[in-house]
């Protein structure tokens, strides 16, 4: 298991009380993603559709990179990362 | 005999004097005319392609423009006396083949010479620009650029306030901006170019006041509508850069793509709550392919998907600061200097102070800007929480 960051946006942080990052032990992306909807109820459904897809309006990233780029949700976390959500936002 | 006199002989015997018609014969051939007289002179008309390097300057100015020890300058002024003393000037900087073009601008145009009317600065700009001038990276070069530049605003609200007061200040010629809304007192925490007692009036006229009396000589055209797919194009069409400070996606989308289909750089800047976007989508571009904002986020979220609009408050002074990196974008995009941010996302979260870069690749099956895709149209998604109102 690695240890890694989970860095929330705004939108999803009153799924984890507010915090702006959580402490998440993984293996993969999509590993997290259900150590997330396991310990904040609803925060997962907010970033995957039912088929367990990223929706199209959020990205996830390791450090600065997609992982559209990497290997998806099967990519492998390593201790340290930091992994980002990064919904679109409109307002202006 | 004047002192000045016997100095001009002196030189003359240093100094390699060079018919104009010669000087013109090796300009093509790669040399440099320097054209050190004041710019109201130039202003009359000066050897095409010259280097109008102004008396004043030269010896601060030449080794940016000419980096080069070794290539041949050419120096000219109105009748060749100053630029004898040019030319030994830039001899004693380094540089091995000075000659000064005998008779100056006026003998080049008595030997029939093309000469070139280039467009200039005049007092008052030179006054206002200043800090401009200063740096070689813009100079009167960039200036003029930012003079001839066409901006679009999309919203003259959060952060096309910034956006629109720091581009007109820098004096880019053509401001557009676009909103459909009136003022009301709850934009005033943060829309910093409207005042309070312009509540109630359209946000384009409110702007524009604003933006004419901070620089009177920028031309603010209003285009008092809503954004839809049937009018997008049109306004788009004409304007050099686009800068989205949009409050709804269902614009975003539209924003993006007449920006992909005109090929005109999209400087994206998006809010919420403490946390800002800043981007610049632009797949044309030279150096690089870019994606498009559909790269990143290939469709909208559904309403219920979205931060509710009661949710949808933002710190007042969030806009200054992602508005204003739309705006060093848009300056660096007409200037041509530095690396814009395409490809390239910064997202800021102000409450731990936290600037995070991250990379946006082209997305290679993009349905509007792919290589070879065919343009599917425009959308006109839903407009959810557009004007938050509570």
């Amino acid at each position: 298991m690695s240890k890694v960051t989970v860095r929330i946006p705004t939108p999803l942080r009153s799924f984890v009380g507010g915090a702006d990052e959580v402490a998440v032990e993984a293996e993969t992306v999509s590993g997290l993603l259900v150590v997330l909807a396991e310990r904040h109820r609803g925060l997962t459904d907010r970033v995957c559709d039912a088929q367990g897809k990223v929706r199209p309006f959020v990205n996830l990233y390791i450090g600065s990179k997609n992982i559209k780029s990497l290997s998806g949700l099967e990519t492998a976390l390593s201790d340290g990362d930091v992994l980002s959500i990064v919904p679109a936002v409109a307002g202006g | 005999m004047a002192e000045k006199d016997r100095r001009l002989d002196e030189l003359r015997t240093r100094i390699v004097e060079i018919e104009p018609r010669d000087a013109y014969a090796l300009q093509a051939g790669g040399a440099f005319v320097i054209d050190v007289r004041e710019a109201d002179e130039i202003a009359q008309g000066s050897p095409p392609g010259a280097l109008r390097l102004g008396r004043g300057f030269l010896e601060l100015r030449i080794e940016d423009a000419v980096p080069d020890k070794n290539a041949t300058l050419l120096v000219t002024c109105a009748g060749g006396v100053r630029a004898l003393f040019a030319a030994e000037s830039l001899q004693q900087l380094g540089y091995i083949d000075v000659r000064s073009v005998k008779g100056g601008f006026n003998k080049w145009k008595n030997q029939g010479l093309p000469i070139e009317l280039p467009r200039t600065l005049d007092a008052k700009q030179r006054e206002r620009y200043a800090r401009h001038l200063l740096m070689p990276e813009v100079g009167e070069k960039g200036q003029l650029a930012l003079l001839s530049a066409k901006v679009l605003l999309v919203g003259a609200g959060g952060l096309g306030s910034p956006v629109a007061l720091y581009l007109a200040a820098a004096g880019v010629g053509t401001i557009g901006l676009i909103d459909f809304d009136v003022v009301d007192r709850s934009n005033l925490q943060r829309q910093i170019v409207h005042t309070d007692d312009r509540v109630g009036t359209p946000k384009v006229e409110s702007a524009r006041k604003t933006l004419l009396a901070l620089n009177p000589e920028v031309n603010v055209i209003g285009h008092e509508t809503r954004l839809d797919s049937t009018n997008v194009e049109a306004i788009f069409d004409g304007y050099d850069i686009v800068v989205d400070g949009s409050d709804n996606f269902a614009t975003r989308y539209l924003v993006n793509d007449a920006c992909v289909k005109l090929r005109i750089p999209n400087v994206h800047g998006s809010i919420f709550r403490f946390e800002g976007q800043v981007s610049v989508f632009h797949p044309t571009y030279a150096k690089r392919r870019g994606p498009c904002y559909r790269c990143v986020y290939p469709e909208p979220p559904p309403a219920d998907l979205a931060p509710s609009c009661a949710e949808a408050g933002v710190l007042g002074v969030l806009p200054g600061v992602v508005g204003l990196m739309e705006a060093v974008e848009t300056v660096k995009l007409i200037l041509g200097i530095g690396d814009p941010l395409v490809g390239r996302l910064i997202h800021y979260d102000a409450l731990p102070a936290r600037f995070t870069e991250l990379t946006l690749d082209p997305d290679p099956d993009c349905k509007y800007c792919a290589e070879g895709a065919v343009f599917p149209g425009f959308v006109d998604y839903e407009v959810f929480c557009s004007a938050p109102k509570v």
